[in-house]
Formats: C-alpha cells, sequence, structure tokens
C-alpha cells in the first residue's frame, strides 16, 4: 500500500524539488508514425536565443510562442535525419511545453518525410555543443529499449528501427490506432449498438416481437455493418485525403444526432426493417468524425495511403470485435418477451438520453456537468 | 515480493527519466503563464552577459575568454549548478584544438575534467601545461587536489612544494597539511595550518573559508568534535558558503543525530543533489517531515545521471542506496566502483559501510583495508568500521 502511495505521490507531483543538472535534451522518433518529438529545456533555449524578451527572469508562454518559428528553425537546422542515405524533411509541428527533474521543457514536436524510409537510419545531433559543452541528448526511437546518447564526440547515430520500417509496420501501427479510436469513441459503438440491439426482433404495429431465428438475426446485423463500412470508409478516405472538409463542430454534433436518432428508432420504429439504410446514409458523418483523428495524427505524404488503409482496417477489426462480443448476447436476451418489451426500450432510452446531452454540448460547444 | 518491487521503482525511476507516454506534454493556457523561472538574474547575470559579449567581439583575445571561463566555474561551484561547467567548456574548445594550446587554457580545462572525475585525462593536460609554464601555481594545486583524492599522497605533496614559491602562503599551506593529514600526520598538519591561517590576516576571504574546512575536517577526523565544530562555522562566516562545505557541515550534523539543524541548513537547497541527499537523510529522523518526496526526487536525478552516462555521483548515489532504500548490494557495487577512481576518507566510508551491510568478508575488501593501513589514515569515523572487520579475522 505504501508503494502505491509513493506512485501517486510520483506520477501526481514528479518533481517537487527542481535539480541543478547538466543540460540533457531528450529526443524521440517514431517511424511507425512518421513523428518527433524533442524536449528541449527553456532555460538552454534562453541561453542560445535569449527567449527572455523583456529580461525579467521570468519566460512566459507568450515569449516562447512568440519566438516559436525562431526555435523550431534554430533546433531543427541542427538535427539531420536521413534514411537509406537521403536526408528526410522535418516540418515543425505544434509547440508544448513539459516539465522534467530540472524544470520546464519546450516540447517540439515535428514530422518526417523521408524520401526512402526504407532505413538504414542515420541521425546527426548539433545543437548546443557550441555552447554547452556538457549538453546530451538523450534519444529514443519507436523500438529501441535504451535511449542511445548524443554528445560532442558522439553527435552521429546509425541505427535500424527493427521492424519498424517499411509498410507493414506503418499498417500495424495504423491498424492499431484504428482500432483504439473506435473502442475508445463510443459513439460510433453507440450508434451500431443502437442498431443491433433489435436484430432478431421484428416489429408488427403494437411491439417487439422475438422472431426466435439466428439466421435472420445474423443477416440483419450483416446489413447494418456493412452498410454502416462502406458508408464510413468513403468519407473516412476522402477526408483523411483532403477531398472533402467539413466543421468539426458540425461533424461532431451530426454524430451525436444520429446516435439520438438510431436509438429513438428502436422506441418509435420509422424504418424497423430498413436499418441499414439508416446506418448507410448516418454512416457518411461517422467516416468524416473518425478521420478526424487520422488528421490530427498527420502523417508525411509517402506513407498517407498505406496509413489510411490500416486505420481503416483497424476501424473495421474494432467494430467487428465489438459486433461479435455484443451480438449474442442480444440475440439470445431477444428470446425472452422482458427483452422486446421493456429492456429495448429503456435501453435505448437511455442512449438517446445520453446522445442528446452530447449533441448539447457538442452543438453549443459547452461542457455540461452531466457525464 | 520486496525484489520484485523494487524493479518496479527502479523502471519508474528510468522511464520517469525520458519523455514517457504518461509524461504528457500540454499547451500553457494563456500567454501571460510563467513557464519558466531563469536563474537569479542579478550582478552575476549582468557580469556573465558583458563578458560573454566581450569574448564575442574579439573572438581572437585570449584574456576576455579566460574571465568568462573563470567566472563560469566560480558560479557553478557557487551553485552547484553543472551548467556553468558545460558553458565553460565550450567557450574553451576553440582554444584548446590550437596546436599550441595556452597553458592557462590546459588548466581550466584539467579543473573541468577534475569536476567530472576524470582524473587521468586531467592530469596529462596539467602535465601539458606545466611542461610549458612551470610556475603556473593553478595548475600544481590543481594536479595536488587531483593526486590527493586517487590517493597518491607521495605525488600530491611533491605537487603541492612549488606553491611555497608561487602562490600566496596560505594556499600552499592549506595544499600541504591537508596531504599530510591523510598520510598519517594529522597533528602537525593542524598545528601547522592553524599556525598558517593565524599569519594570514590579509588572505582573500575564499582562501581563509577553504584553510577553515580543512581544519574542520582534520579536526573531525581526529575526533575532535569541538574544534570541528568551531572551524565549520568560522567557515561559514568567512564568506557565501559553497556546496562542498555545506555537505562537509551537512555531514558532521548528521553524524552528531543534529538533525534539525540539517534541515535549517538545506532546506532551501534542495537544487544540488549531495545537498538534497543530506537533506532526506536528515528528514528521515524527524517525524514531522515527510524524506518520501525528496527519495523519489533523487531516485529520478540518480537515474537521469545514468541515463547521460555521467558517473559522478556514484559515492552518493551508494549513500542513497543504503541509507534510504536499504540496497546494501547495489550500495556497495557503487561504491566499490567509486572507489576505484576516488579514495578520500569518506569514500572508503560508505565503501566500509555497505560493505558491512552486504555481508562482505574481509577477504573482499582487503585492497581496501590495506590501502588504509599504509596511507596511516588515522580518521576516527574509519577506525570502528575497520576494527569490525578485523574481528571476523579471515
Amino acid at each position: 500500500m505504501k508503494h502505491w502511495a509513493a506512485l501517486c505521490l510520483w506520477l501526481c507531483c514528479c518533481a517537487p524539488a527542481m535539480a541543478h543538472k547538466a543540460s540533457d535534451s531528450y529526443l524521440s522518433l517514431d517511424s511507425g508514425h512518421w513523428q518527433g518529438r524533442w524536449d528541449i529545456a527553456l532555460r538552454d533555449l534562453d541561453y542560445a536565443l535569449g527567449l527572455d524578451a523583456n529580461g525579467d527572469g521570468a519566460i512566459t508562454w507568450g515569449e516562447l510562442r512568440e519566438l516559436g518559428d525562431a526555435v523550431f528553425a534554430y533546433a531543427l537546422q541542427r538535427l539531420t535525419v536521413a534514411s537509406a542515405g537521403q536526408p528526410c524533411t522535418l516540418q515543425p509541428g505544434s509547440l508544448q511545453v513539459d516539465s522534467h527533474s530540472d524544470g520546464n521543457y519546450a516540447v517540439l514536436n515535428f514530422a518526417l518525410a523521408c524520401p526512402d524510409p526504407a532505413g538504414p537510419w542515420s541521425v546527426d545531433y548539433r545543437l548546443f555543443f557550441d555552447l554547452d559543452a556538457q549538453h546530451r541528448s538523450l534519444f529514443s526511437w519507436a523500438g529501441s529499449e535504451r535511449p542511445a546518447v548524443f554528445g560532442p564526440d558522439a553527435h552521429r547515430i546509425d541505427f535500424d528501427m527493427a521492424g519498424q520500417t517499411g509498410i507493414w509496420p506503418v499498417l500495424a501501427n495504423f491498424a492499431g490506432e484504428g482500432m483504439r479510436h473506435i473502442l475508445i469513441g463510443y459513439d460510433h459503438l453507440l450508434f451500431l449498438l443502437s442498431l443491433l440491439l433489435p436484430a432478431g426482433l421484428a416489429w408488427d404495429r403494437t411491439g417487439w416481437r422475438a422472431v426466435g431465428s439466428w439466421r435472420m438475426a445474423a443477416w440483419d446485423a450483416a446489413t447494418v455493418v456493412t452498410a454502416f463500412t462502406l458508408a464510413h470508409s468513403l468519407t473516412l478516405s476522402l477526408t483523411a485525403l483532403h477531398v472533402i472538409a467539413l466543421p468539426a463542430r458540425w461533424v461532431e454534433s451530426a454524430i451525436a444526432a444520429s446516435v439520438a436518432l438510431a436509438a429513438l428508432n428502436n422506441i418509435y420504429p420509422l424504418l424497423s426493417r430498413r436499418r441499414a439504410w439508416l446506418a448507410f446514409g448516418f454512416g457518411w458523418i461517422h467516416g468524416m468524425g473518425i478521420a478526424s483523428v487520422l488528421l490530427d495524427m498527420g502523417s508525411a505524404r509517402g506513407s498517407q495511403l498505406v496509413a489510411l488503409l490500416g486505420f481503416n482496417l483497424g476501424v473495421e477489426a474494432g467494430q467487428l470485435a465489438a459486433v461479435a462480443a455484443v451480438l449474442p448476447l442480444v440475440v439470445y436476451a431477444g428470446r425472452f418477451a422482458v427483452y422486446s418489451q421493456s429492456a429495448l426500450r429503456w435501453g435505448s432510452a437511455a442512449i438517446a438520453a445520453l446522445a442528446c446531452v452530447w449533441l448539447a454540448e457538442r452543438s453549443l460547444e459547452v461542457s455540461l456537468p452531466i457525464f | 515480493m520486496a525484489n520484485s518491487w523494487r524493479w518496479v521503482t527502479l523502471f519508474i525511476g528510468l522511464a520517469s527519466a525520458l519523455p514517457a507516454a504518461w509524461a504528457e506534454a500540454y499547451l500553457p493556457a494563456d500567454a501571460g503563464q510563467v513557464i519558466e523561472t531563469l536563474p537569479a538574474r542579478g550582478s552575476h547575470w549582468l557580469e556573465l552577459r558583458t563578458l560573454r559579449q566581450q569574448a564575442a567581439a574579439e573572438p581572437q583575445a585570449l584574456p576576455p575568454v579566460l574571465q568568462l571561463v573563470r567566472r563560469y566555474i566560480e558560479l557553478g561551484r557557487a551553485e552547484a549548478d553543472p551548467r556553468y561547467f558545460g558553458y565553460a567548456e565550450a567557450a574553451l574548445q576553440p582554444w584548446l584544438l590550437r596546436p599550441a594550446a595556452d597553458p592557462e587554457v590546459l588548466t581550466l580545462q584539467a579543473t573541468l575534467l577534475q569536476n567530472r572525475h576524470e582524473f587521468a585525462p586531467a592530469l596529462a593536460l596539467l602535465q601539458r601545461a606545466l611542461a610549458v609554464q612551470p610556475r603556473l601555481a593553478q595548475a600544481w594545486l590543481t594536479r595536488a587536489a587531483i593526486l590527493e583524492v586517487q590517493g597518491d599522497y607521495a605525488a600530491a605533496a611533491g605537487s603541492c612544494l612549488p606553491l611555497a614559491k608561487t602562490a600566496a602562503a596560505l594556499v600552499g599551506a592549506v595544499c600541504i597539511n591537508s596531504v599530510l593529514s591523510l598520510a598519517g600526520q594529522s597533528e602537525t598538519a593542524y598545528r601547522q595550518l592553524q599556525q598558517a591561517l593565524e599569519h594570514a590576516s590579509g588572505a582573500a576571504a575564499t582562501d581563509r573559508q577553504w584553510a577553515l574546512v580543512t581544519l574542520a575536517e582534520i579536526a573531525e577526523r581526529r575526533g575532535d568534535v569541538a574544534a570541528a565544530e568551531r572551524h565549520y562555522r568560522q567557515a561559514l562566516a568567512a564568506a557565501a558558503a559553497d556546496g562542498y562545505l555545506l555537505a562537509a557541515y551537512a555531514d558532521f550534523l548528521l553524524d552528531r543525530q543534529r538533525y534539525a539543524e540539517v534541515v535549517g541548513l538545506l532546506a532551501d537547497r534542495t537544487r544540488a543533489d549531495p545537498l538534497l541527499l543530506r537533506l532526506a537523510l536528515a528528514e528521515r529522523h524527524l517525524p514531522q517531515w515527510d524524506s518520501d518526496a525528496h527519495s523519489e526526487a533523487l531516485q529520478a536525478r540518480f537515474a537521469a545521471l545514468r541515463l547521460r552516462g555521467d558517473n559522478r555521483h556514484q559515492a552518493d548515489e551508494a549513500r542513497f542506496r543504503l541509507q534510504l532504500c536499504n540496497e546494501a548490494e547495489a550500495a556497495y557495487n557503487l561504491a566499490q566502483a567509486n572507489w576505484r577512481i576516488q579514495r578520500e576518507p569518506r569514500d572508503a566510508r560508505i565503501l566500509l559501510e555497505a560493505a558491512l551491510a552486504a555481508g562482505k568478508s574481509r577477504t573482499e575488501l582487503r585492497p581496501v583495508l590495506d590501502f588504509l593501513a599504509a596511507s596511516g589514515v588515522q580518521d576516527s569515523r574509519l577506525q570502528p568500521l575497520i576494527a569490525r572487520f578485523g574481528e571476523e579475522g579471515v
């Protein structure tokens, strides 16, 4: 128990006492996602570039942001990443802040674009050595267990990203991201769940009746899932390739509305037998929402299609896994009258209520303290 | 179970030194948010800035560079902040690459290497410097200090002798008597150094402070607690205390179980690892203080140092492992590695303490015990430890 307490303390206030320590930076490369992250101490950047514009001994976020372009230019000029002997382009991304044991660091996120990402890789590091001979950089790359250390006498490191280069690892990486996204993105799953809840049931004017046929339930589910997949794959691809672009607020609100409608359709069925059309229609919107994650991750031009394919496959795999887990339960429960008469109704009502909260939050851009 | 937790802790320690997945970078909320406070922008900073500008304005002139580097080294020592040593080394780099490097440049670089415990290359640079300029007092002094730390007392004393003609009398006296006190003549050394101090009324405050710390350490080794305390207090009053003095006095207080005074001395000096270690050691004995946070911070700092390949703090880390983590075996290995580089009484002490805790035999400690017997060192803190190995009699 004491250990857990210590662990929590550790996680909460990582460094209660700031250290005096020699200068380090932390560089990591992820060829699977074509990204890099570089943590550089603000104190060192100030020594090199004079971040403290007004000379009051305190660096504000505004002062750093003001010089953001200069910081990226200064740092990225002193870093060369090459694959197969050809230098990669390092494109500045977002600038953030993080803390380490000796103070706060600027976090430079950047994208890698390599003409030939097959490897072998080399990194040449020359930051700060002319100003601080004791500066070191702890370098880790995807797949490395121990960081390598750059220093004035060891400013170049050659390595192979074991199992991390080429098409397959990129595909696998993005498939993992796609699966993760669909499994933690409740709105897409709730939409699908709402459409699957009545699988194996039939509507007659007075209510849902159990049909009790596995075959029909499976057919129901297959048509719904296929329709949803076709539609969202199409818009996912078009959005990720920048062919179409709709405002995120609009897309996210429409997704919430689609969940509410799908759930309400179980209580007041308008399209009881044609839920596949509902899945297809709203699938367009969901595809655009799913694509936003892929756009945020950013990928270099060379690997864009592979990343998209992998991501999409991951999304489908995650979706099928969820369906495989839920469908037998739904069909089994459908044999009992209580399911068709009340459980389905109340479950759908709950989903609709949740979706309405989302709709309000997303369309009004507020955060309701309910969920 | 305890063992697996140790691995978990070690893993967390190592992982935390890297931008691990949970070390979330963030976007500060507003432009006015202060994201870093820089070292004090007092007179030091203005002076350094002027010196940097002078050195940059005349890239071919050596004197401004030497002045800048000396200032960096002084600040690095006073603040226990290694970044200044890195700046100093970078400023020296272009001058070191010249075919006939200036002896002062070589000596300053040797001082920086000494700081990093890279003693062999430091001695080689000093040799080069003295070959060009045999009357360079600073080179002899640095050489003596390194040889003393390495336990080569005869050579160290030989390096102190030229100071009699080239340096201030007090500096020469501290150099030679410090060596003599370790080589079995502590009584003579104490008396001579005290006399030298009495006759050096015009000496620089920092030199007087250095003499007083040396006197305090000699008295402490001889078991004269009252004299040691008096000298430590005089040293603290002589000039602004550097990290070495604070650490030595804190150790003195820790040995006397005066934990509250240690906290009073070091509470706001947590940036330097050696001082944070002593603070955590004291807090452990005070119920009203929680030493866990400082222990965790030390764990992270040692892990970060190890990642960058820095083994300067092995003696301190050995104490941390032994006294705060109860990891005798790990402490012993660190103390043993440290002993291969440094052989001062405090290095012998942590090695013997860790060896006792880890149940090492007299045979394994023979090289250390032989060294201590041959040197004739008299240290009230070492004698009981040595005696315990004697009792086991192998």
